[in-house]
């Protein structure tokens, strides 16, 4: 009896999995409103799957006990630059060096979303009233639109990065080829509005009605009028979800035709 | 019988599929309204009676005669209601995140046209805004689609060119290379597709699927004689579920290749499709005098 308890404890002393192979995760905090972080942690088990196998947190807020942005091959980043900042600017200039990928994560990051609306005039920094997203002043890699993100496409997008930075060759060629439009994405620029679906899937002559991106507002300022979207501008707040979710901004038949192996794939990943 | 390898054998314009064949309902209340063999609201109607699924997306009767709404129906009464191909745009997808939400569906039914099918699979690998729903689509029934009009081009052929009250109509038809109306009191009234080409959604003309590629199961009435539907059982979860569905008596089948006009036909209409809209895609890049229309299939630029 008493050795069985102390075999059992022995097994739970060793690790069981390898952690060389892990890739070096940061979530860098500018002015958001760490909804994306909850995002990523609303994974639950996913996350600690990610955690355990993929990838180490080595910078986080609240999350990691580090002061300065250490070196990493991706950093997540959240929330818009406050350009009169001085902290905010050097970190984020500090996250282009120190990290290989650097992923705008949320609305805020890639397109200033509600940040676009400050005004300055906030107690204690009054003067803090300019917001770019982060892509205004460093070359950002890949896109998570949405706000806020949700869980789903940051956990695929993370173990995708995985499988880019430490895959076999087919799953590297997968990783890129599904990370390609969240790159183009983040080349395409920095403004994002309801507006882009009229100026490029209705002006365009190419929407067709499905209500994806009426789904995607996380403030339901869409409608439908005549079968396509109505955006109240108004309400929009320029977080680029509606555009991303059109199957008709970009539409990659070389990922989607394999959705099924794909999802199962994630899903096995953090099984 | 009729079950095909993983690749198929046709080439690429019918899409993977483990399996066709041309089959119709087995209940009779079903087909009294149903466009053809009244497959997707058995299968929807199996899938919730099962549990399957909590509740589907479909389209059904909105404010004016003959214009859709997406809505979510939760009981048998409500998919009975939704029987019948309307031949103009339902933002189905629309409903897609809100059906886990108000309506608390963990496991949803969906059906839509190919480019609502290829929305749902882009909401599941890139949900930019549809937050918990990946993993919820339990059923995804894509329907054969050549091309979608919006309301008003369909008020217009009815009242204009049909000449018949939109209140008044009982069935709408696209087939045997006609657009047909027929009527409450019997009457028939058939328009040829010249006509009814120029009413087209614009979106449509860059499509580049016909048989809903992306669904867990395809269907509709090419290829199957009257009255009777061709089915794709494409993904392990419609597998499952259709194998499930014909082992409960929901659906009297046949094999595809004891048909008329048979899988030729769906062949051939969906390479017609493809190679139309391929070459509207690629007229589309040289649009402009150096200046092209957007390509979707390349980048989101």
């Amino acid at each position: 009896m008493k050795a069985d308890v102390e075999k059992k404890a022995e097994v739970i002393k060793k690790e069981d999995k390898p952690v060389a192979d892990k890739i070096k995760v940061g979530h860098v905090h500018m002015s958001g409103c760490t909804g994306c972080l909850v995002s990523l942690a609303d994974n639950y088990g996913g996350l600690l799957t990610i955690l355990d196998r993929y990838a180490d947190l080595v910078y986080g807020l609240t999350l990691a006990d580090v002061r300065h942005i250490p070196k990493m091959d991706v950093a997540l980043v959240e929330g818009s630059v406050c350009i009169q900042d001085k902290l905010s600017v050097e970190e984020i200039k500090e996250t282009r060096e120190k990290a290989a990928v650097v992923v705008a994560v949320g609305g805020c990051a890639c397109y200033g979303n509600i940040t676009r609306f400050g005004r300055g005039g906030q107690t204690n920094q009054p003067q803090h009233e300019s917001y770019l997203p982060i892509g205004d002043l460093i070359k950002v890699d890949v896109y998570i639109p949405g706000c806020a993100p949700t869980p789903q496409l940051i956990r695929n997008v993370c173990v995708m990065a995985y499988l880019l930075l430490k895959g076999n060759k087919d799953q590297q060629e997968l990783a890129t080829k599904y990370l390609t439009p969240l790159m183009q994405l983040a080349d395409r620029g920095t403004e994002a509005c309801g507006c882009d679906l009229m100026y490029h899937i209705i002006n365009q002559g190419l929407c067709m009605g499905c209500g994806s991106c009426a789904a995607a507002c996380p403030v339901r300022a869409i409608t439908h009028e005549y079968g396509k979207p109505n955006v109240n501008r108004e309400m929009c707040i320029k977080c680029g979800a509606c555009y991303a979710q059109c199957p008709r901004s970009f539409f990659n038949f070389d990922v989607m035709n394999e959705f099924e192996g794909i999802m199962e794939a994630i899903d096995g990943a953090l099984k | 019988m009729g079950r095909s390898s993983e690749v198929n054998k046709m080439g690429t314009e019918l899409g993977k599929y483990k399996l066709c064949v041309s089959a119709r309902s087995s209940d009779k209340e079903i087909l009294k309204k149903a466009q053809d063999g009244g497959i997707v609201t058995q299968l929807f109607k199996y899938a919730l009676e099962e549990g399957i699924i909590d509740g589907a997306i479909v389209s059904g009767p909105g404010d004016e005669p003959w214009r859709p709404r997406p809505f979510v129906a939760t009981t048998v009464d409500e998919l009975m209601k939704s029987r019948g191909t309307k031949y103009n745009l339902s933002p189905n997808v629309s409903f897609i995140k809100e059906a886990t939400r108000s309506y608390g569906l963990d496991r949803i039914g969906i059906v839509g046209t190919p480019c609502q099918m290829q929305a749902t699979r882009k909401g599941q690998l890139y949900p930019v805004g549809l937050r918990d729903v990946p993993d919820k689509i339990a059923l995804a029934i894509g329907i054969f689609c050549m091309e979608n009009f919006p309301y008003q081009s369909i008020k217009q052929l009815v009242e204009d060119h049909a000449a018949m009250n939109l209140n008044a109509v009982k069935k709408m038809e696209i087939g045997k290379g006609k657009f047909w109306v027929y009527g409450e009191r019997g009457q028939v009234v058939q328009l040829p597709l010249k006509v009814t080409h120029k009413y087209e959604q614009p979106g449509c003309h860059v499509c580049l699927d016909y048989v809903a590629n992306l669904a867990d199961v395809s269907t509709g009435s090419v290829g199957s004689p009257d009255g009777w539907s061709t089915v794709f059982v494409r993904t392990k979860k419609g597998d499952d579920i259709w194998s499930k569905a014909i082992t409960a008596g929901c659906f009297e089948t046949k094999a595809i290749e004891q048909v008329k006009p048979g899988l030729e036909l769906v062949s051939k209409l969906a390479n017609e499709k493809i190679t139309k809209n391929q070459k509207t895609v690629e007229e589309r890049a040289k649009f402009g005098v150096n200046k092209a229309l957007r390509n979707p299939y390349i980048s989101p630029k």
